[in-house]
């Protein structure tokens, strides 16, 4: 066994390079750029500490007097010199478009994760175990379904806002998040991979696994998981940039990611203060990223969904 | 069939039930009612007090079921902010978002069809694919930036359209309309396209994959080998079959439209029920909160009934196989 | 009948799919024609050709296979050179197509006599009363008891032999004098399959139809063809009258063909296999296409040009054909 991996190794970069995938990744423009500036954008939220001129959270690095200077132009005042421009406490945008995107995204991926585990968990169980406990899952599903997932996070933000004393919201706030978004987000998992058990199931392979005496849980994640991860795939990418959306609505109306841990869309809610009095950047440059991080999102899933081909339902 | 509309209405009330429970463990478990409702002066009398008042020294089983009687005639106590009747704070508001979800609904409706058909129809031809990329930004671009847009280039910079607010409104009866007068119109069009233009979006591809999965059936291959012409292919044989799985996800669509009116409301300051419940949340008003989520369901499994009706109409093949079946 | 212009003549026809590996060819330079009250059954393994055949006859081929050379002749006039609506009219009206699965080829929300109604006032100038009536006789002339009743059920309503009775009469009222009958029994029940055969078989003599059947079942051809064309890897490996090719053929692919299938006529004899499977389009050997497989092959047959009907015999695409005086000769 660990002979023939060694014989297959060398070759698996070449192999996944001349896969059908990376093809029609290849070959397909609109991917490539969007992976690109999905990439960017990422690094540039991981490395924020190291990138962002500005810490926008040290109120020590803040000069008041900085506050809102245009883009690209230098302060009037002090000459202090923003590429982005600076909010009403003179924080720089470009770093604060940085730090906000690291939550913006940790917060997606985060919830996304989480719906994922669950859904597939979940999914599973009711496509494999059948009975009872699939009727309880599915039944939850459904009603769930009934309901928008933006309506079911503000109501899970909501009830777990009561929850928690007051005095730890802000901190609490982001977990909330990936709490009500994961949990409004698992139903398209579990449906999907729901479906592509009940067909795996009765295959000969797997009937063969049973009657050798292998345990329902060895088998699902051997034998059927193997086979439901592309239409996953698919999903948690176009899952990941609802989340995104999903966070920064959340933030936009006021109940998401706090003005102390401002995430994208709580940078909007702020901008959307000075669109009136014509400083148009400190809205602007935080709705262009949040746009471009989802729409490149979307772009990807898009691309991928159709070079899969997966028939989602 | 009539069995089936019985099991599906009996399936309705089980999901209000469900809400119900979740809406009655919001007023019982989150922050404690009493706490909520006395002021700081408060002894331990009033406390016990009021809890035999409110029927809290009942079992939980009690409890739920006296808040059901209420919630069903309406009564879900006081906003904890302002003090007024929760029902009567919602039906004041609930014009305002009846009035916006239905414009845009429709919008959302008609556009998205007439738009999924015709992409689907000329998959290949330029201006299809102008506008399913288009669309892909529309999907990527949250509800509140398409408001901000909007807001930005008609009100700031153009300054036609009013940026907030319902304008001025009808007194009818127990109803207010802006339909009447000018600039409750005017006031109307901004947050109709903000709310309908992001589920236009999503119905118009949704029609779009649907319409071009069944051009691929077989049926319609053996239509075009009969000679029949495009026009028919696309609106008789190929839009019917559409129809049906759109139906269930339009349905779901137009019930989100009342959820997301909660974004277009803030973003406009639209003084409409979704306004209301996001200022509920902020706040934690738990009545309001739960009286809202009350109303939605209603309304949701409302627009499901309709649409599993709808089925009936369009499917022969379900109206067969219920009487027949029966089970 | 021999004076006749043949309903169909599709002439060195080739269809070609480009793909990021290079230009396939799921028909290769095929000829034959097609008389009126004749069958014609075309034979082959899946991916040998024979659909797509048809699909570049009735002018449905899916992008990105297209017609790149040869001519396809319909009562004499050239129709591959037709487009879009030119194309249409002629469907249906001068030719008609039978498609493989009854279950999937009706529109399971249209009744049965709307599809049958709109089928003929496309094609021919009645009323809508006279149309009715026409899809009554039509339901009736497939063998549905009660047409008249039965003419505005949903599909769904009917049996699976009977919505293949339903599909032949759609794809016969408007009276074609061509009908390309893709795999029309392979999705039906082995009862039901014989009906359907000589249901077709009927009409054809009756209205004097030419009729292409697409099948891989030699049992079907045997039952019910009057010639036979013999594909294999997108070109004609064989064309002969039925009796002939299957009683003495003459390309070892016919003849490996025949002994792997299960016909009444040939009795105990054990079924036989031809080794190997069928070339992949994108991979085909030099010279004849089954060569690899053939047990008669020598190095003739692994030269380019490989053999066509032309070239050879005129019955079998083959250098070293079988039972014949030559061959006869040569293995004594």
């Amino acid at each position: 066994m660990a002979d023939i991996q060694q014989e297959i190794r060398p070759s698996r970069l070449r192999r996944a390079w001349d896969s059908d995938l990376a093809w029609s990744f290849r070959h397909a423009p609109v991917a490539v750029v969007s992976a690109f500036v999905v990439l960017v954008l990422v690094i540039g939220a991981v490395l924020a500490p190291l990138i962002a001129p500005h810490n926008p959270f040290d109120p020590a690095t803040l000069n008041l007097m900085n506050g809102f200077t245009p883009p690209n132009q230098a302060n009037q005042f002090t000459g202090d010199y923003f590429i982005l421009g600076t909010d009403d406490q003179g924080r720089d945008v470009f770093s604060t478009i940085l730090y906000g995107m690291r939550i913006s995204l940790f917060v997606g991926f985060a919830a996304v994760l989480l719906a994922m585990v669950l859904g597939v968990a979940l999914g599973l169980l009711a496509g494999y175990l059948g009975g009872w406990t699939e009727t309880i899952i599915m039944r939850v599903a459904d009603v769930q379904l009934t309901f928008p997932a933006i309506l079911v996070a503000m109501l899970i933000f909501g009830i777990a806002k009561g929850i928690t004393p007051p005095e730890y919201r802000d901190q609490m706030a982001i977990w909330v998040l990936i709490l009500a978004i994961g949990l409004s987000d698992w139903v398209q998992f579990a449906r999907v991979v729901r479906g592509a058990t009940l067909v795996e199931k009765n295959r000969e392979y797997v009937q063969a696994a049973r009657l050798i005496g292998r345990s329902p849980f060895a088998i699902m994640l051997r034998h059927i998981l193997p086979n439901v991860l592309n239409p996953v795939l698919v999903i948690a990418t176009i899952s990941l940039a609802l989340a995104i959306i999903a966070e920064a609505t959340l933030s936009f109306l006021g109940v998401g990611a706090p003005p102390t841990k401002p995430s994208l869309g709580t940078l909007i809610r702020i901008g959307q203060e000075f669109m009136f009095s014509g400083e148009w950047w400190i809205l602007f440059f935080p709705a262009a990223t949040l746009l471009a991080l989802a729409l490149s999102i979307n772009l990807l899933g898009d691309w991928l969904r159709d070079a899969l081909n997966p028939r989602l339902r | 069939m009539l069995a089936y509309i019985i099991r599906r209405v009996l399936q309705s009330i089980l999901v209000l039930f469900v809400v119900g429970l979740v809406a009655f463990a919001m007023f019982r478990f989150v922050g404690d009612p009493v706490d909520n409702m006395l002021g700081q002066e408060r002894t331990q009398a009033d406390i016990e007090r009021l809890r035999e008042q409110l029927g809290l020294d009942q079992p939980f089983v009690v409890q739920y079921w006296r808040f059901l009687e209420q919630a069903a005639q309406g009564n879900f106590g006081l906003s904890y902010r302002q003090g007024r009747p929760v029902s009567e704070i919602l039906l004041e508001r609930l014009p305002a978002t009846l009035e916006l979800a239905f414009v845009s609904g429709l919008m959302a409706l008609l556009g998205g069809i007439a738009l999924g058909i015709f992409t689907a129809i000329r998959r290949s031809g330029i201006s299809a694919n102008i506008i399913m990329t288009a669309s892909l930004i529309g999907v990527s671009l949250p509800t509140f930036l398409i408001g901000i847009l909007l807001i930005y280039v008609f009100s700031v910079e153009l300054g036609w359209l009013p940026s907030f607010g319902r304008g001025e409104v009808t007194r009818i009866g127990g109803w207010t309309t802006g339909f009447l007068t000018e600039s409750g119109l005017k006031a109307l069009i901004l947050p109709a396209i903000t709310l309908g233009l992001y589920q236009m979006t999503l119905i118009m591809r949704l029609v779009r994959t649907e319409m071009l999965e069944v051009l691929r059936m077989d049926y319609i291959r053996f239509a075009r080998a009969r000679g029949i012409r495009e026009k028919s292919i696309n609106f008789r044989h190929a839009l019917k079959n559409t129809l049906v799985p759109v139906i269930t996800i339009t349905g779901l669509q137009l019930g989100s439209i009342i959820a997301f009116a909660i974004i277009t409301e803030t973003v406009f300051q639209w003084p409409g029920v979704g306004l209301l419940f996001i200022n509920a949340i902020q706040f934690v008003d738990i009545p309001v909160m739960a009286a809202y989520l009350m109303l939605i369901s209603v309304m949701f499994v409302g627009i499901n009934l309709i649409v599993d009706m709808l089925y009936f109409a369009i499917d022969p093949r379900l109206r067969v196989d219920r009487t027949a079946g029966g089970h | 009948m021999t004076e006749k212009t043949p309903v169909l003549s599709v002439r060195n026809l080739v269809v070609e799919i480009p793909t990021r590996h290079g230009i396939l060819r799921p028909v290769d330079n095929v000829s034959y024609d097609i008389h009126a009250g004749e069958i014609l059954g075309v034979v082959g393994e899946s991916g040998a050709g024979k659909s797509m055949t048809g699909n570049a006859v009735v002018g449905l081929l899916d992008r990105p296979a297209r017609i790149t050379s040869g001519e396809i002749l319909l009562s004499g006039q050239h129709i591959h050179t037709l487009k879009g609506e030119a194309l249409r009219r002629l469907r249906g009206k001068m030719m008609g197509m039978i498609f493989q699965d009854p279950l999937t080829s009706l529109n399971p929300l249209l009744t049965v006599g709307d599809q049958l109604t709109e089928t003929i006032q496309e094609h021919l100038k009645v009323g809508q009363t006279e149309a009715r009536n026409r899809a009554i006789a039509a339901l009736e002339e497939v063998g549905i008891p009660a047409a008249r009743s039965r003419i505005d059920s949903y599909p769904h309503e009917f049996s699976g032999g009977m919505r293949q009775r339903v599909v032949i009469a759609l794809a016969l009222c408007a009276e074609p004098d061509l009908v390309i009958a893709d795999e029309p029994t392979t999705a039906l029940d082995v009862s039901v399959q014989a009906q359907i055969v000589a249901l077709l078989k009927r009409l054809c003599r009756e209205k004097g139809v030419a009729v292409m059947l697409v099948t891989h079942d030699m049992g079907v051809i045997a039952e019910a063809a009057d010639r036979v064309a013999v594909m294999y890897a997108g070109r004609l490996a064989e064309l002969g009258p039925v009796r002939e090719v299957l009683t003495a053929a003459h390309h070892p692919y016919t003849a490996g063909l025949m002994a792997s299938t299960p016909l009444a006529s040939q009795g105990k004899e054990r079924l036989r296999q031809i080794p190997g499977a069928m070339p992949r389009l994108g991979n085909l050997p030099d010279g004849c296409a089954f060569h690899p497989r053939c047990d008669y092959a020598q190095d003739r047959c692994r030269a380019n040009p490989g053999p066509t009907l032309d070239t050879c015999d005129g019955r079998a695409a083959c250098w070293f054909p079988l039972n014949t005086k030559q061959k006869d000769e040569v293995s004594a």
